[in-house]
């Protein structure tokens, strides 16, 4: 284990799948598309053995970034390639790898075009999402942060569906609305570091603007272009109109990648900037925060009951599970801030699943509107069996990790006001009713169409992917201590800040 | 203990819960490659294995009214500074449960390999079975609210799996829909009794919380809520009761239950009649300690419970399905059970639950046995006269009634005399009316199980081929048998020890709402009690039911029809389930279905999205059109263009 110690794993992390898939790309005429596959394969397989020896490497008492890395990059304008871990990052950083790995291995080899690049693009995104998550300097963070843009840009435009022209359009432009926002603040940041602490090198960096002192005028701006920056990416209401178009017209693995891991990005964003930065603001717009998330939870888990779309069902549904990320964010607790984080974590595994189910359907009937199925069970036993535990994982059951982020933020809100809860907690009838009744028309039933007459049941691959993906749900939800353990540290360190205010010691 | 120490007794009971999880596990995973027969064997054995060792326990720890024994088995999480456990909590109450839980699962689990023969999804019912089982009891030895609820929501979903069992019906689809959906109210609110639970007591485990109760005591605790102010006992208690009333099918959240007749009859006796629908009362007698606190509460369970037990069973006088009939009074005797909770009696409610879970799981299996020999036929009106064809089937299905209807000696008797006697010494001022309805329904219940048993077994046969129909084998035959038992002696022979010892240590009713005390002083012996009765008001309703019901389907067969022309609005509003179900259907969905759309469609997809999002895109389009038609490409407009704005620059210069 002493030669990992020695080696830069976290940079590793970032360059092994951004290199692997450029080469991938390179050489793509040489290798058949089998081969390819297995190569990437490979890639995202040594990549999740890194992550392995991370997991196994870290150390969970101490909220101290691990595995530092700090390289001069731009001298000027003193920005840095500086990295590091800490208990918030590294359950995210596993979950991008494992869901990049799955969506690797599920790549159909026979029926998709310009299969190279599609597989390489999905190696530098799960790249630049590591970067995004391990990056300790707020410009090389903002890099890697539009950088995400262009390889889902590509992947929807490419692969995606006959609205894709319009999806992608709406996708980018929104997050970028965002982004620049996100830039103004970063740079607002970078001054006042520098007044403070006139001539230190050390401006952009994350944690020296957790430091910063910021009147509340100032906290109340910072907080808007972060928040817009960050809400748009979760997606919060009302600027989630996006997504429903994105998933609608991504492909499969978009789509996984999509909810699984690249909302994330946006949530993750709350807790590197604006719980710590501005943590007055985020007290003083606490209530329209919270309501925001309410309206989240309650008003899309309706919107979700009446869609006709397989994949527009649970794009609403994922909104609605974010809206717990948030709400554990901003109710101002140790517990609420797991809770959240619990439920980053587990959305991405459950999401992702019941996207990948939707994949396995789409691609032996070509349609993703719920009156063309009916009766799947009949001809699927085994895959029918998988979706109603992901359906039952999606309406947070108890022993699924579905329950864990909702519980304990529903047990963190009640603190705060006990009527927010109550009203978070409408949740378990409605997740209940979109989700049982979308798996009452589709699985359930007599066979009525003839779409799902010729159907088959899932393959070995599939059976592998949707099956790891049931036991990490399962598991995750019977045994969440050392999640709990792991992010600990992290998560009262950042509470500590979040509660701390900066007024008192301002200049 | 006799020669078991604390470690072994833990053992034995981690033995009970786990063994129905392997078996139930290993036949849902391997049970298509082991084949039917296998299948059912391992979670048989494992199944009676497991009952085996609860009544062993059961027997070791009855005679210590104060064994309490508590364990974990894991460390589930640290949520804050909160660590949540899985374990268990032994003592008179859970031991009684589990007891009774293994042992109506085991006896479903044989009754089911004779009911479920050829059917195709035979393992995959025993594996459901099985995992039931598995959380129920988990449900059952919890030692804390979260574990509590995950064996609540657990078996909550596997009664949505086994109602809609039958998958390709669309019927049992749409009832275990309705099922979860219903009961996912109740969770809701449980859910928020458990949160403020965790907010004000800064713990979810039992014990530490019920210390506490005890120190807060009668310190008149309040939290606000929006604007008002609530004592924090009534929020908890009333958060947790309406839990209670959706699993438990208390009017209105009862709707679910009868639909719920949709799965195999097995099932029905197990989940829908003997244990799941139970574990709301089972949950409040835990949790008694919080709810002694809540006088609101508890008066607001004697009138659900009250209304629960009257109007129910109304409505299970005018069904013509064997197994609806069956199913309308078990809600009726949940009604009675909860009046039990409201006046205070806890551990007599946990009898009734006792007697009930084996005299209703004799009557839903004798109901399968019927039906199965009537080929899948259910109404009552196509059966008659076949007592001569199912000698055995009628035999236990009229002790099972007898115990229902409350005849002394039968174990029923002895249960609900005691309920209905608690409420008649209660001092809440819902108890009167408690009593006057307990004791009212006591002729309908006669009434309609009486009605039952004299359609399907008496006059003449309405059957097609009478010559076919013959009775159930063996293996359906002997469980019924084996339930014949508790069903005649289970009360006689508990009475004493449940009124001097109660249930548990846990289930201390404050001292003025202490009924069980005035009980016992008036209980003498079991042949005092029983000789008491014939002097009583209930034992003399129960008798003129049975009369009734003789009068109008054996006697005199054309009176109900009469009776129904002379007072057919009452009849309509019977058949149509008071209603309950018309308001669901024809009010609440429809404005889901509206809300959802109009706020997908015109708010989300109108306002947000086109107005919003897409006018922000077209007023910048529009605008480039125009800043457009500038750039013509003609030379002298440009230089037009230039010249003027150098003059212009010139005189703002000046």
């Amino acid at each position: 284990m002493v030669f990992f110690q020695e080696l830069p794993l976290l940079s590793l992390l970032i360059w092994l799948p951004i290199v692997g898939g450029i080469v991938c790309l390179a050489f793509a005429r040489y290798l058949s598309p089998s081969c390819l596959k297995q190569v990437a394969c490979l890639i995202a397989c040594l990549e999740l053995f890194l992550c392995a020896v991370l997991v196994q490497q870290f150390h969970s008492e101490t909220w101290a970034m691990q595995w530092t890395e700090h390289r001069v990059w731009l001298p000027n304008f003193h920005i840095y390639y500086h990295l590091g871990v800490d208990g918030i990052a590294l359950p995210l950083v596993v979950l991008s790898a494992f869901m990049t790995f799955l969506v690797v291995l599920a790549t159909k080899t026979s029926t998709l075009t310009r299969m190279p690049m599609y597989l390489s693009l999905f190696l530098i995104l799960q790249g630049l999402l590591c970067g995004v998550f391990l990056s300790m300097d707020a410009i090389l963070f903002y890099v890697f942060w539009e950088a995400l843009l262009i390889p889902m840009f590509l992947i929807i435009g490419i692969w995606g569906g006959k609205n894709r022209v319009y999806a992608t359009l709406k996708f980018f432009l929104y997050t970028f609305l965002g982004s620049i926002l996100l830039l103004v603040a970063i740079l607002y940041c970078r001054e006042m570091a520098n007044t403070a602490m006139p001539g230190s090198t050390d401006v952009f960096s994350i944690a020296q603007f957790q430091t910063l002192s910021l009147s509340l005028l100032e906290q109340k701006g910072l907080f808007w272009a972060f928040l817009i920056a960050f809400a748009v990416k979760v997606p919060m209401w009302p600027v989630h109109t996006w997504l429903p178009d994105a998933h609608v017209e991504a492909p499969t693995g978009g789509s996984v990648i999509l909810a699984a891991i690249l909302l994330k990005v946006g949530g993750y964003g709350f807790l590197r900037f604006l719980l710590p930065i501005v943590p007055d603001a985020v007290h003083f717009y606490q209530v329209p925060m919270i309501i925001l998330s309410l309206i989240a939870i309650v008003y899309i888990g309706l919107v979700a009951i009446m869609q006709s779309d397989l994949k527009k069902l649970i794009a609403y549904s994922s909104v609605s599970h974010m809206g717990f990320v948030t709400l554990g964010f901003f109710v101002g607790s140790v517990m609420g801030i797991e809770g959240a984080m619990i439920q980053l974590i587990s959305h991405g595994f459950i999401s992702g699943a019941l996207f990948f189910c939707v994949g396995v359907l789409y691609d032996r009937t070509h349609t993703r509107s719920i009156k063309e199925y009916g009766g799947v069970v009949n001809k699927m036993p085994l895959f029918s069996g998988l979706f109603v535990l992901f359906a039952l994982a999606n309406l947070g059951l108890p022993g699924t990790s579905g329950f864990i982020g909702e519980f304990l933020v529903i047990l963190a809100t009640v603190k705060t006001q006990w009527l927010f809860a109550g009203l978070a907690t409408l949740t378990l009838v409605l997740s209940a009713s979109y989700t049982l009744w979308m798996t009452k028309r589709v699985i359930f039933g007599a066979i009525t169409t003839p779409t799902v007459e010729k159907l088959s049941d899932i393959n070995a691959v599939e059976k592998s992917i949707l099956g790891a993906l049931a036991i990490v749900i399962v598991l995750l939800g019977v045994w969440p201590a050392p999640v709990f353990q792991s992010m600990k540290a992290s998560v009262q360190h950042l509470h500590t800040q979040a509660q701390r205010s900066k007024l008192f010691h301002f200049r | 203990m006799g020669s078991f120490s604390a470690q072994q007794i833990g053992w034995l009971c981690t033995f009970a819960v786990f063994a129905p999880f392997i078996s139930g596990t290993l036949v849902g995973l391997f049970g298509r490659s082991m084949g039917p027969a296998i299948a059912s064997h391992i979670t048989c054995w494992a199944v009676g294995l497991a009952s085996l060792v609860a009544l062993l326990l059961f027997v070791l720890i009855f005679q210590e009214p104060l064994f309490t024994l508590k364990g974990n088995w894991y460390l589930w999480g640290v949520i804050g500074e909160m660590p949540l456990s899985v374990g268990y909590l032994i003592d008179r109450l859970s031991i009684m449960m589990m007891a009774t839980v293994l042992s109506v699962s085991f006896l479903v689990h044989i009754y089911s390999i004779g009911y479920m023969k050829n059917d195709p999804g035979y393992t995959r019912f025993f594996a459901y079975i099985s995992l039931f089982t598995f959380a129920m009891l988990m449900l059952v030895v919890a030692n804390n609210f979260l574990q509590l609820f995950f064996g609540w929501e657990g078996v909550g979903v596997m009664s949505y799996l086994l109602i809609g069992f039958w998958f390709k019906k669309d019927s049992a689809n749409l009832a275990s829909l309705k099922a979860f959906v219903v009961n996912r109210v109740g969770d809701l609110a449980l859910l928020m009794g458990v949160a403020t639970v965790a907010w004000f007591f800064g713990s979810l485990d039992y014990s530490t919380v019920f210390e506490q109760v005890g120190l807060i005591g009668n310190v008149n605790a309040n939290m606000t809520i929006g604007q008002f102010t609530w004592p924090v006992f009534t929020v908890i208690a009333a958060c947790l009761w309406i839990g209670a009333m959706a699993k438990s099918a208390q009017i209105p959240l009862h709707i679910w239950l009868p639909d719920s007749m949709e799965g195999p009859t097995p099932i029905s006796a197990l989940i829908h009649a003997a244990t799941m629908v139970t574990a709301g009362i089972f949950m409040v007698a835990r949790l008694s300690p919080l709810f002694e606190q809540a006088e609101g509460v508890l008066n607001a369970i004697l009138i659900i419970g009250t209304l629960t037990a009257i109007l129910t069973g109304l409505m299970g006088v005018v069904q013509s399905d064997i197994k609806r009939i069956v199913a309308y009074s078990t809600l009726s005797q949940l009604g009675y059970m909860a009046v039990g909770l409201g006046a205070s009696a806890y551990a007599i409610s946990i009898f009734h639950l006792m007697t009930h879970a084996f005299f209703k799981a004799l009557l839903f299996l004798g109901a399968g046995s019927v039906i199965l020999a009537m080929h899948h036929e259910q109404n009552i009106w196509k059966m008659g006269g076949l007592k001569k064809y199912l000698p055995i089937t009628h035999a236990v299905m009229i002790l099972g009634a007898l115990s229902l209807v409350g005849i002394p000696p039968f174990s029923g008797f002895f249960s609900k005399e005691l309920l209905i006697e608690a409420a008649h010494y209660c001092r809440l001022p819902a108890a009167g009316f408690a009593y006057w309805g307990l004791v009212l329904s006591v002729f309908i219940t006669a009434l309609y199980s009486f009605r039952l048993l004299f359609v399907v077994f008496y006059g003449k046969t309405a059957a097609k081929n009478p010559e076919h129909i013959m009775e159930s084998p063996p293996v359906i035959y002997i469980p019924l048998l084996c339930l014949t038992v508790p069903t005649v002696l289970l009360g006689i022979m508990l009475v004493d020890s449940v009124l001097f010892e109660r249930f548990s240590a846990a289930i201390t009713p404050k001292p003025n709402h202490d009924v069980m005390r005035v009980l016992y002083g008036q209980f003498e012996w079991e042949g005092g009690m029983i000789w008491h009765s014939f002097s009583s008001l209930p034992f003399w309703l129960a008798i003129s039911g049975i009369v009734s019901a003789w009068i109008a389907y054996v006697k005199y067969p054309g009176l109900p029809a009469k009776v129904v022309e002379k007072m057919e609005w009452i009849y309509r509003i019977l058949c149509a389930k008071l209603g309950f179900d018309a308001i669901v259907a024809y009010a609440i969905l429809p404005a889901i279905r509206g809300l959802s759309t109009f706020l997908g469609q015109v708010v989300d997809r109108f306002v947000i999205d086109n107005i919003g999002v897409n006018g922000v895109a077209a007023v910048v389009m529009r605008c480039t059109k125009m800043i457009k038609k500038c750039q013509t490409g003609y030379l002298y407009h440009y230089a037009f263009t230039m010249i003027a704005g150098l003059l212009i620059l010139w005189v703002w210069m000046n």
